[in-house]
């Protein structure tokens, strides 16, 4: 769980642990509202440290982000990035994750007993890199009407995210990786991906490893999605992928994810969704929310309270039959631990 | 007296050419099409969509023409000028699958084909069939890629050891002809609605610019709704319930992973169709499945996907009787179930299927 970290972050007073909370816009404050108050209930140590982010000026994602570096540990909704500002604003949320080289984002999307989709015994992990690939905002118009946009990869972080990945595979049991890429188009971007991706496998001699186009890939898991293990991508596919397999595995209220980076992480929901249309209507769902506070329990060591709550949310959704597209109020749903 | 009335017949015969300008789809007569075997099941798969064609009587004559890349002057990988010149005068090509060997020193086949005639949109229609089982039931909803920029435009270079940036192009014309194409598409189809498909929020110029160019042409139609929708929302919403989606359309490399997305969504690549609109009027509607080696020349291939290629060109040719005969045939066989391929699930050969949808398609008659 802490395969990044040796030690957690240092609790501040009598075992507290003060964690950074950052609202966002949508459902982003509503779930965390209800995160809080769970916590609240069940005694959980932990304080959070509530930082707003408005989307129009620099100064307070750096707030924030000089907050996690503080804290060490954050919780988020997702930040709105407005169509109207200029191309100059760039995306608050990849601000983030690159200030802080939040370089995996981990996804782990599994079928869960009490909610109905059309494929069952889906047990997949998704590790995308975080930090560069097409995310890496550089863009310049250099004629009129031509846009350029850079896509980098580079050797360093291309070992990580593949070191990474194999580390988790080995630490969780899991038997296989998948490196998901473009590199019979995107001959030295991708190409230098999995090779790198390769040379890692090559150290794990018991973990299979192989490589899957990304639109092939994308077919298998709307056909056959149990084939796959652990998966390991650049950024956009990454962005693809984790969409598809929280879409196979009941929607984007029901999965967690996190960010590691070497000394940070941050978690929030894995499909990162400002959910403007379901704002403030009290139907948003919070399972991924709760489950992405539970992932941050375990990084902070505290694994009882995890269990706790993760089991008291998988119940709660076991029992009420949980149908998807279906409206359900969020508040009572918190209590019935 | 025959001098002036003979001047008289000839400027009116004249006049009338001039004002009757007819696109040659819409004549009787009969329309030559560019066909492309392809390598592997290539062969066997044109000659069924032949057949099937034949019974139905439709006015189409083949002009079988082979697209190996030779090196031109100024030493150029090419396709063979026969080949091009038969698609400049037909401008309607039907193709099937070809493959690129691997050492063979030219760029893929299809890439070539892309280049000589600047094919700029690829339209796959992804529609439920009924009778082939898949967890997506009423898919209904078609991709339009830009084909020819954003991120496959091939321009990469290595900076330093160990970092390598790929460059993703994104022009205003490119845009802007690709948006008014999905518009015109979705109008020619009674479509409802186009969704621009983009990441904004990250690539804010290069979509941006996109997006900009399909917001100003869809106020040139407005009875079309438009929306546009993040990359990942659309997969997201696309496996939960396709049936919200409509017309797509999006840049180069999203379409290529939502266009599969889609032919997973329906059964896979051997029963998508799916066509590529050039300039001039040029169209080619290929199957886009693999050449499948080993099963060519052995019967077993599955005809469906450049059958429903072939019919989406009898659409785009204005032909739509003969297409609904075609294609009402084509799902009716695969719905009863009696008479299919193996990959369909069944254990028929390729030439008994081809047989099946001929004898439907005469007892339309």
């Amino acid at each position: 769980r802490d395969i990044v970290l040796l030690w957690p972050p240092p609790a501040k007073y009598g075992g507290r642990h003060t964690v950074t909370l950052i609202p966002g816009d949508g459902i982003g404050p509503e779930l965390l509202n209800h995160v809080r108050e769970l916590f609240r209930f069940s005694c959980v140590p932990v304080d959070f440290e509530v930082v707003n982010v408005c989307s129009s000026t620099e100064d307070d994602i750096n707030n924030a982000i000089t907050a996690i570096r503080r804290n060490g540990v954050a919780l988020k909704g997702n930040i709105e990035t407005l169509h109207t500002l200029p191309a100059s604003h760039k995306s608050r949320n990849n601000l983030l994750r690159t200030s802080l080289d939040l370089y995996a984002n981990v996804m782990h999307c599994k079928s869960l007993p009490g909610v109905q989709t059309r494929h069952n015994n889906i047990d997949i992990m998704i590790i995308r890199e975080n930090t560069e690939g097409e995310y890496s905002s550089l863009e310049h118009e250099s004629v009129t009407g031509v846009v350029e946009c850079l896509k980098i990869i580079t050797r360093t972080n291309s070992l990580r995210i593949a070191e990474y990945a194999f580390k988790l595979a080995r630490e969780k049991g899991r038997k296989r990786v998948t490196a998901v890429h473009k590199a019979n188009i995107m001959k030295l971007g991708d190409g230098l991906f999995l090779q790198c991706c390769r040379e890692v496998a090559a150290g794990y001699p018991d973990i299979a490893f192989d490589a899957m186009i990304v639109d092939n890939t994308t077919m298998q898991l709307v056909s056959k999605p149990q084939q796959f293990d652990v998966m390991v991508m650049p950024n956009l596919y990454g962005n693809v992928v984790s969409n598809v397999c929280a879409g196979l595995v009941g929607g984007p209220g029901l999965v967690p994810g996190a960010n590691y980076g070497h000394d940070y992480a941050v978690f929030e929901t894995a499909t990162r969704n400002t959910g403007k249309s379901i704002a403030d209507r009290n139907i948003a769902n919070p399972t991924a929310m709760l489950l992405a506070s539970c992932m941050m329990l375990d990084h902070l060591k505290l694994y009882d309270y995890a269990t706790m709550i993760r089991n008291a949310v998988l119940t709660t959704m076991n029992e009420t039959r949980v149908r998807l597209n279906s409206p359900r109020r969020c508040s009572p749903h918190t209590f019935h631990n | 007296m025959a001098g002036p009335w003979r001047s008289t017949v000839s400027r009116v015969m004249g006049a009338m050419k001039t004002q009757t300008t007819q696109p040659k789809s819409f004549s009787r007569g009969m329309q030559t099409v560019t066909l492309i075997p392809g390598d592997g099941i290539g062969p066997e798969i044109s000659t069924a969509v032949m057949k099937i064609f034949e019974a139905a009587k439709a006015p189409i004559q083949w002009e079988e023409k082979n697209v190996t890349a030779i090196k031109g002057p100024g030493g150029k990988w090419i396709i063979p000028p026969e080949a091009k010149e038969s698609m400049d005068k037909n401008k309607i090509g039907l193709k099937g699958p070809l493959k690129t060997p691997i050492a063979a020193g030219h760029p893929s086949m299809n890439l070539l084909l892309r280049k000589t005639f600047d094919l700029y949109a690829n339209v796959r229609p992804c529609m439920s069939i009924e009778g082939y089982k898949t967890p997506y039931t009423d898919v209904d909803l078609v991709t339009i890629r830009e084909n020819t920029e954003g991120e496959y435009s091939g321009i990469e270079h290595t900076i330093v050891d160990g970092v390598v940036q790929s460059i993703k192009l994104i022009t205003e014309d490119a845009s802007r002809k690709i948006a008014e194409y999905a518009f015109e598409y979705a109008k020619n189809n009674q479509r409802a609605s186009v969704t621009a498909v983009h990441k904004a929020n990250i690539m804010r110029m290069s979509d941006g610019l996109f997006l900009r160019k399909c917001r100003q042409v869809a106020e040139n139609y407005r009875d079309i709704k438009f929306t546009e929708m993040y990359l990942d929302t659309v997969c997201l919403n696309m496996v939960q319930d396709p049936t919200q989606f409509d017309v797509l359309v999006m840049p180069n490399l999203y379409g290529d992973i939502l266009s599969d997305l889609c032919a997973g969504l329906i059964g896979g690549l051997g029963v998508t169709p799916s066509g590529n609109i050039g300039a001039n009027n040029v169209a080619i509607f290929e199957s886009v499945h693999g050449t499948a080696p080993d099963i060519a020349g052995l019967d077993l291939a599955n005809p469906t996907a450049l059958l429903l290629s072939a019919v989406m060109m009898l659409r785009h040719m204005g032909m739509h009787d003969y297409s609904k005969k075609i294609e009402t045939a084509c799902f009716n066989t695969i719905r009863d179930k009696k008479v299919l391929t193996g990959d369909l699930g069944g254990k028929s050969k390729c030439s008994e299927f081809t047989a099946e949808i001929c004898q439907r398609v005469r007892d339309m008659d």
